[in-house]
């Protein structure tokens, strides 16, 4: 997957978890809880979506590498890299 | 031959759940949805734990624990069960105190809160708006030695009245006390006192009866009658359970039991290491709780002015240890009207106190008996200064002690909300001496009622699904096991 996926991947995930929330607008270097109405257990169920999904196993002490959109997809680039996006 | 309530369970599962209560339900089903093969195991011949009922003739039912949860719980059922159980959720908006000290009645957010403290008990609104925002921002790393009275002294000094606004719907909720680490009120608080009081139409009965429906939706294999007597180890790792006499082997195991009897009874002290063991010897249980249970009968009304949930009390101060005493003089009641089973005609209320288990425990089958009798006389009484005719609309009343809470759920001292504060990390430390066992249930304050629970079935669930994907055979396909 390139990073441009990843990302859709992440906003998919997103859409699912903040159905109400408008993502158009999301800014990249913006923590996503100061965008958005996330607490932690949304950060939980990201992990655990990107693990169904994808696979990808996230360590907790990697949670917050989760902060902002710009700093998930370059955490998750080398891990997803060799994934096809489903 | 007594019924076999394993009959057809597989000799191997991903994962075993042990109890069935909101914790042990909601992990169930998140594993299951995950892919893993689970098998749910209950004591008891109904899930739910202490998110329960009862049945009584006449067509009575009762709710156990169903008295307010927080907003937060939309989110959770939405998220980890089902659409149908998230909209079932609605608001109480009468919350009612009657004390010596004031009367009032709130919509219990944090905007409602604010108005009163502001016009009735004339803090200025900074303070209230400081406190708020201290108590939002409290989190599970923050400092543990500031205490919840501390934390009251520094914004409310002196200010009794306050004190007991803000603390008697928590201690009520989770048995918390002054003493406590003001982190857990902090957490507990926010979540409870921002968005309000919510309850689930159709009663507890209607939602555990939603839960089994999605749990065998997600493919869970659920066990009634299944009494977990031993949690399975070897060489440092769970090898699975043993169960109504028969062994089934499991890569992780999830107790829903006590945190305390899983340690010490469910696996064993010769399994944890000498420090691990004392850690979990010092934690502390939370105290039990008393309940009458008392119905109307069919067709009497209650007047909605009475409110959902009304915190009284007789006693001049507010403290916490006097909350637990035998010698009662503050109650919860819980008002049902009929709208709360939509289509039922009945009324009903439900009085809860906290209690301690030792104060029940030793009596003789006389005394108990009386005591309990004397439990439901004086509640009736206290009731009448609310409900003035309420022993001539009266079809049926009952009391629970600790001892009930201990018989139905097997919680040592029939603890009502889990273990204090230290029983979280305790909790948490489980998979660390033994691999892929894990404990989610009432622990720490902060992990208790049914949205602490729910959430830490969650949490728990995510990682004992990332502990199979590590250490998991890459053949097992769903379609593999079924075969
Ligand atoms: C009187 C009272 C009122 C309450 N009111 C509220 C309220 O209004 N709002 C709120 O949010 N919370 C309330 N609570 C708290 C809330 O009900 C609990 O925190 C929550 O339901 C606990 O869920 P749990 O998953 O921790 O486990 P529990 O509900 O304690 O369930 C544990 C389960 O494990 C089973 N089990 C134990 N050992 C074994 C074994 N060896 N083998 C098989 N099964 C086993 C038990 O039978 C039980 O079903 C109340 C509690 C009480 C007692």
């Amino acid at each position: 997957m390139t990073p441009a996926e990843i990302k859709e991947v992440i906003l998919d995930i997103l859409e699912d978890i903040a159905p109400d929330e408008d993502l158009s607008g999301l800014k990249e270097d913006v923590p996503l809880r100061e965008q958005l109405e996330l607490d932690s257990m949304d950060f939980l169920d990201i992990v655990m979506e990107l693990r169904k999904r994808y696979r990808v196993q996230i360590p907790e002490d990697d949670y917050v590498e989760l902060s902002t959109m710009q700093s998930t997809v370059k955490y998750l680039a080398p891990l997803m890299k060799d994934l096809q996006k489903a | 031959m007594p019924k076999d309530f394993l009959q057809g369970a597989r000799d191997h599962y991903d994962c075993v759940v042990i109890g069935s209560g909101l914790a042990g339900l909601t992990a169930a089903n998140t594993l299951a949805r995950s892919g893993q093969s689970v098998l749910l195991l209950e004591q008891h011949y109904k899930l739910g734990g202490m998110a329960t009922w009862f049945k009584r003739p006449g067509g009575h039912i009762f709710d156990i624990s169903l008295h307010g949860f927080p907003f937060g719980m939309v989110k959770s059922c939405r998220r980890y069960w089902t659409r149908e159980i998230a909209d079932s959720i609605v608001q109480l908006k009468n919350i009612r105190f009657d004390n010596p000290m004031f009367s009032l009645t709130t919509t219990f957010n944090r905007d409602d809160f604010t108005r009163l403290l502001v016009e009735q008990f004339a803090i200025p609104a900074a303070t209230v708006r400081a406190f708020f925002d201290t108590a939002r921002g409290m989190n599970f790393f923050d400092d543990q030695s500031t205490t919840v009275g501390q934390l009251f002294e520094r914004f409310f000094p002196g200010r009794q009245d306050v004190i007991r606004l803000l603390m008697e719907p928590i201690t009520y909720a989770n048995g918390s006390t002054l003493e406590d680490p003001a982190i857990s009120y902090g957490i507990v608080f926010s979540n409870f006192m921002s968005k309000g009081v919510f309850t689930f139409e159709g009663g507890t009965d209607r939602l555990i009866k939603l839960m089994h429906a999605e749990l065998l939706r997600s493919g869970v294999d659920v066990r009634i009658k299944c009494d977990v007597e031993k949690i399975l180890v070897r060489e440092g790792r769970v090898t699975g359970v043993r169960v109504n006499g028969r062994e089934i082997s499991a890569r992780s195991v999830v107790s829903n039991s006590n945190v305390k009897t899983t340690i010490f009874h469910l696996v064993g002290k010769e399994h944890f290491d000498r420090t691990f063991c004392q850690d979990a010897e010092a934690v502390r249980l939370n105290n039990s709780s008393c309940q009458v249970y008392m119905a109307l009968k069919p067709g009497e009304e209650l007047d909605e002015g009475l409110g959902d949930l009304l915190f009284s009390s007789t006693a001049p101060l507010f403290r916490t240890d006097l909350l637990l005493s035998r010698n009662v003089t503050s109650r919860t009641f819980s008002f049902y009207y009929p709208r709360t089973r939509p289509g039922s005609n009945r009324s009903l209320i439900v009085s809860s106190t906290n209690a301690r288990y030792q104060d029940w425990a030793d009596l003789s089958a006389e005394e108990y008996e009386a005591s309990k009798q004397d439990l439901v006389e004086t509640t009736l009484d206290a009731l009448a200064k609310y409900v003035p005719d309420i022993r001539a609309k009266l079809d049926h009343a009952e009391a629970s002690t600790p001892l009930t809470f201990r018989h139905y759920t097997k919680h040592m001292e029939g603890a009502s909300f889990g273990t204090k504060f230290e029983g979280l990390a305790v909790s948490r430390a489980i998979p660390q001496q033994i691999g892929g066992l894990y404990h989610a249930g009432s622990v720490g304050i902060i992990m208790s009622g049914w949205l602490g629970a729910m959430n830490y079935g969650v949490i728990v669930a995510n990682d004992v699904d990332s502990w199979l994907m590590k250490t998991g055979s890459p053949q097992t396909s769903p379609t593999a096991t079924v075969l």
